[in-house]
C-alpha cells in the first residue's frame, strides 16, 4: 500500500505531521525571539487542526475538547504571555545567534532518522499512518530537547520544552486517540501552571543574575573545586 | 474509604487556604496541625487497608494496597515530623531576613501542595494521573528551591525544572505507548490506562512497545529519582532550597519516582516474558550507588553531602527491584521506609547544624558535640545509621539485598563491598570533625526541637530489631505482587 492509496483525511494528517515537524526544524533555527515565538503559536495551530481532523474522522467527540485546550493555551495564552514578557523584559530585540547552525540542522535529522529507527520495528503498527505519524511526534519530542541543549536563551528553552509538550500530544492524538480526559485535564493543567511558572523565573533570573543567558548559570558545580 | 478521601482533600484545602489568606504568625502552626491530621486520616486508612485487604474508590480512581499502603503512611509522617522541625526553622529564617511573608505564603502553600501531589502519586489507580501528579511534585516545589532568591538558588532552580521536565517528558511518551499497547487489548476503553485493569491484561500486551515504553519510563521517573547521569539537578535542588524541603525531597519524592518505575516494571515485566526492565534497572542502580559514593568525597557543603548518600541509596534500591526475587524485592521495599526516615533524620539535623554554625559548608561547622550536645549526637548516630551499622534499619535491608546479591549476582557484591566502604569513607571523613573537632569560638546553642530526629531513628532503630508483624505482612505482600513470590 501506497501514500496515495490512503484515505484523504489520513494522507491530510500525514500532511499535517509534516508541516509540524516542519516547524520544529523552524524552531531549531530560528534566531530572532519574537519569531520563535510566533513560529511556535503557529506548531500549535496545526496541532489543533490536526486534533479536529482526528476527531471528526473517528467521531470520538471528547477529541474536541483537547483540541479547544490546545488552541487557547498553545496558539493563544503561552506565546501571548511570552511575547508579553519579552516586551516587558525589553529583550524583543535581541537576536540569539544559534551556535554552528548546520551542525545542529544535521543533528536535528539525525533525530528524525532515529526515531524511525526506533519506531520501524514494531509490529502492530502495520498502518502506515500511524507509523509514520508516531516516528514524527517522536522526533518532535527529541528535536524539542536537542532545542533546549543548543540554546543559550532561558525563552528559547522554554519554547524548546514547550514544543516538546507539542510532540506528546501529537503522539497522544495519533496513537490512541488523546488520553483519557482525566488525563488530558491534568497535563493541560500542568502546562498551564509551568507555564506561568517560567514567566516568574524570568523575573527571577533577570533580578538574579542580570541577565536572560542560561551561560550566566555557572556558580554550582558536580564537584567543588 | 473516607479517611482516603480525607488524605486527599485535607492537604488539597489547606493548600488554597494557605494561598489565599497569606502568612500570619500562626501559619507555621496550623501547617503542623494540618499534616497532623492528615497523618491521622492517612493511619485510619491503614487501618481499613489492615483489616478488608486492597482498597478501590468507587470510580475506580484511586487504588490502595498492601505496596502502597506503608507508602502513604511513611509520606504522612515524614510530612508531619518536617512540619514540626520547619516550624521553628522557618520562624528563624524569618527573622534573620532570608525569606519575608510573600515567600512563607508561597513556602506554606508549596508544602501541602507538594504533599497532596505525593499523596495522590501514591494512591492514584489511572497511570496517567501518577505521572501528572509527580509532574505536579515538580512545579511545586520549584519556587521553593529558589526561595532564598541567591543567584545559587535561582540556578539550582532553574536546572531543577528544566532537566526535570525534559525527563518527565520521557515518562509521558512511554505512558502513551503504554496505552497505546493496553488500546489494541481493550479497544476505545476509559479504563485502559487502570493500574487494575492493566495487571489482568498483562500478558496481553505487545512486547515490543513495552520494550521501547518501559525504556522512556525508566529516563523519565529515573530523572526524579536521580539516577546517575540524569542526577544533575539534585544535590542542587538539595542544596539550595530551604532545609525542610531537602528533607521531604529527599524523604518522599525519590521514592515516589522509584515506586512509579517498581510499578510498570511489575506490568512489563511479565509481558516481556525476559528480564530487560530487569537489567537496566541493575545497570542504572550499579551506576548511581558507585558514581554517588566517589563523588560524596568531593563535597564542601553539607546538603549537597547527603545528597549524594540519596542518590546512593537510590542506586542501591533501584538495584535490589531490578535484580528481583522475593528476598531482594523485600530488601528494597524495607529499604524505602528506612532510607526515608533516616535521610530526613539527618537533613532536619543538618538544618540545625547549619543554624548553630551559620553556614553549610562543611569546613566551617565544627565541634557540634560540645556546642549543643542533642545536635551532634543525633547527627552522629543518623550517620551510623545511613551508612549501614547494626543495630538499624538500613542494615537490615542492606543485608537482605547482600544476600540475595550473593545468590543471583555473585560477582555484583564485590562492587558492592567496595562502595559501601567508600562512601562510609566519605560520609565519616567529613563528620569527624564536624561532631569532634574544636568549636569556633563564639558558637552558641540555637533553639532546637529533636523530636523529629529522636522518633526517626527510634522507628529505624526499632526495624533493624525487629519488624512489627503489620508492617511484614504488608511487605510481604507487596514482594507477592511485585515478584510473584512471597519471603515469609
Amino acid at each position: 500500500m501506497t501514500l496515495t492509496q490512503l484515505p484523504l483525511a489520513e494522507q491530510f494528517v500525514l500532511t499535517l505531521a509534516a508541516l509540524i515537524l516542519f516547524t520544529s526544524f523552524l524552531l531549531l533555527a530560528q534566531s530572532r525571539i519574537v519569531s520563535l515565538i510566533h513560529t511556535f503559536a503557529w506548531q500549535g495551530a496545526l496541532l489543533f487542526i490536526a486534533t479536529c481532523l482526528m476527531a471528526l474522522t473517528s467521531g470520538r467527540h471528547h477529541l474536541f475538547i483537547s483540541a479547544f485546550m490546545t488552541l487557547a493555551l498553545k496558539v493563544f495564552f503561552i506565546p501571548w504571555q511570552l511575547r508579553r514578557l519579552v516586551v516587558r523584559l525589553d529583550i524583543r530585540r535581541e537576536v540569539e545567534t544559534v551556535g554552528n547552525a548546520s551542525l545542529v540542522m544535521i543533528g536535528g535529522g539525525a533525530l528524525v532518522l532515529f526515531s524511525y529507527y526506533v519506531v520501524l520495528p514494531i509490529r502492530e503498527l502495520s498502518f502506515l499512518a500511524t507509523r509514520n505519524t508516531i516516528a514524527i511526534s517522536l522526533a518532535v519530542i527529541l528535536i524539542g530537547m536537542l532545542m533546549i541543549i543548543t540554546r543559550r536563551k532561558a525563552v528559547a528553552q522554554v519554547i524548546g520544552f514547550m514544543s516538546m509538550e507539542n510532540g506528546l500530544f501529537f503522539a497522544a492524538v495519533v496513537a490512541t486517540y488523546g488520553m483519557p480526559m482525566v488525563v488530558e485535564l491534568g497535563v493541560a493543567f500542568d502546562v498551564l501552571v509551568a507555564a506561568i511558572l517560567f514567566g516568574i523565573f524570568f523575573f527571577q533570573l533577570r533580578s538574579g543574575i542580570g541577565s536572560l543567558d542560561v551561560d550566566h548559570l555557572n556558580r554550582l558545580h558536580e564537584v567543588d573545586r | 474509604m473516607i479517611a482516603l478521601y480525607l488524605t486527599l482533600l485535607i492537604p488539597l484545602a489547606a493548600t488554597l487556604i494557605f494561598a489565599l489568606i497569606g502568612h500570619w504568625k500562626h501559619a507555621g502552626s496550623l501547617n503542623l496541625l494540618v499534616c497532623a491530621a492528615t497523618f491521622a486520616t492517612s493511619l485510619s486508612c491503614a487501618v481499613d487497608v489492615f483489616n478488608n485487604g486492597a482498597l478501590m474508590s468507587p470510580g475506580k480512581l484511586f487504588y490502595v494496597d498492601a505496596f502502597n499502603v506503608y507508602l502513604v503512611l511513611v509520606n504522612a509522617l515524614v510530612g508531619l515530623t518536617t512540619a514540626i522541625f520547619s516550624r521553628p526553622y522557618m520562624a528563624h529564617e524569618v527573622e534573620i531576613g532570608r525569606v519575608d511573608d510573600a515567600r512563607m505564603r508561597l513556602y506554606h502553600s508549596m508544602y501541602q501542595g507538594f504533599l497532596l501531589t505525593m499523596l495522590v502519586a501514591l494512591t492514584t489507580n489511572n497511570l496517567g494521573l501518577l505521572w501528572v501528579a509527580v509532574e505536579g511534585a515538580t512545579l511545586a516545589t520549584v519556587l521553593l528551591v529558589s526561595l532564598y532568591r541567591t543567584p545559587e538558588s535561582i540556578e539550582a532552580g532553574w536546572k531543577y525544572f528544566i532537566l526535570c521536565g525534559v525527563g518527565i517528558a520521557q515518562a509521558l511518551f512511554g505512558t502513551v505507548l503504554v496505552y497505546f499497547a493496553a488500546e489494541r487489548v481493550l479497544p476505545g476503553a476509559e479504563d485502559a490506562l487502570l493500574w487494575s485493569v492493566l495487571k489482568d491484561h498483562a500478558a496481553e500486551l505487545e512486547p515490543t512497545v513495552l520494550t521501547l515504553a518501559f525504556v522512556f519510563l525508566l529516563v523519565g521517573y529515573g530523572t526524579k529519582i536521580g539516577l546517575v547521569p540524569l542526577h544533575n539537578w539534585l544535590p542542587d535542588a538539595h542544596s539550595e532550597g530551604p532545609t525542610p524541603m531537602s528533607a521531604i525531597l529527599s524523604g518522599l519524592l525519590l521514592n515516589i519516582a522509584l515506586y512509579a518505575v517498581v510499578r510498570y516494571k511489575m506490568l512489563i515485566e511479565p509481558a516481556l516474558g525476559n528480564h530487560l526492565p530487569g537489567y537496566l534497572m541493575i545497570g542504572f542502580g550499579m551506576l548511581s550507588f558507585t558514581v554517588a559514593g566517589i563523588l560524596l568525597h568531593r563535597q564542601k557543603d553539607i546538603k549537597r553531602m547527603f545528597s549524594y548518600s540519596s542518590i546512593e541509596h537510590m542506586g542501591l534500591m533501584t538495584l535490589a527491584f531490578g535484580i528481583g526475587g522475593p528476598l531482594a524485592t523485600f530488601g528494597g521495599l524495607l529499604h524505602m521506609i528506612v532510607h526515608s526516615l533516616t535521610k530526613s533524620a539527618i537533613f532536619v539535623t543538618v538544618g540545625h547544624a547549619a543554624h548553630v554554625a551559620g553556614t553549610q559548608s562543611i569546613d566551617k561547622i565544627r565541634g557540634l558535640i560540645r556546642t549543643q550536645p542533642s545536635i551532634g549526637w543525633s547527627f552522629l548516630l543518623g550517620v551510623v545509621a545511613i551508612a549501614g551499622f547494626p543495630p538499624f534499619g538500613v542494615f537490615t535491608s542492606e543485608f537482605l539485598l547482600f544476600s540475595a546479591t550473593i545468590k543471583g549476582w555473585p560477582l555484583l557484591v564485590i562492587p558492592l563491598l567496595i562502595g559501601l566502604a567508600v562512601a562510609f569513607a566519605g560520609l565519616f571523613r567529613h563528620l569527624q570533625p564536624m561532631v569532634f573537632g574544636e568549636p569556633p569560638a563564639g558558637q552558641v546553642p540555637v533553639k532546637a526541637n529533636m523530636l523529629p530526629v529522636l522518633l526517626h531513628l527510634l522507628v529505624v532503630l526499632w526495624l533493624g530489631v525487629a519488624i512489627p508483624d503489620v508492617l511484614s505482612r504488608w511487605l510481604d505482600q507487596a514482594t507477592i505482587m511485585v515478584v510473584g513470590r512471597g519471603l515469609l
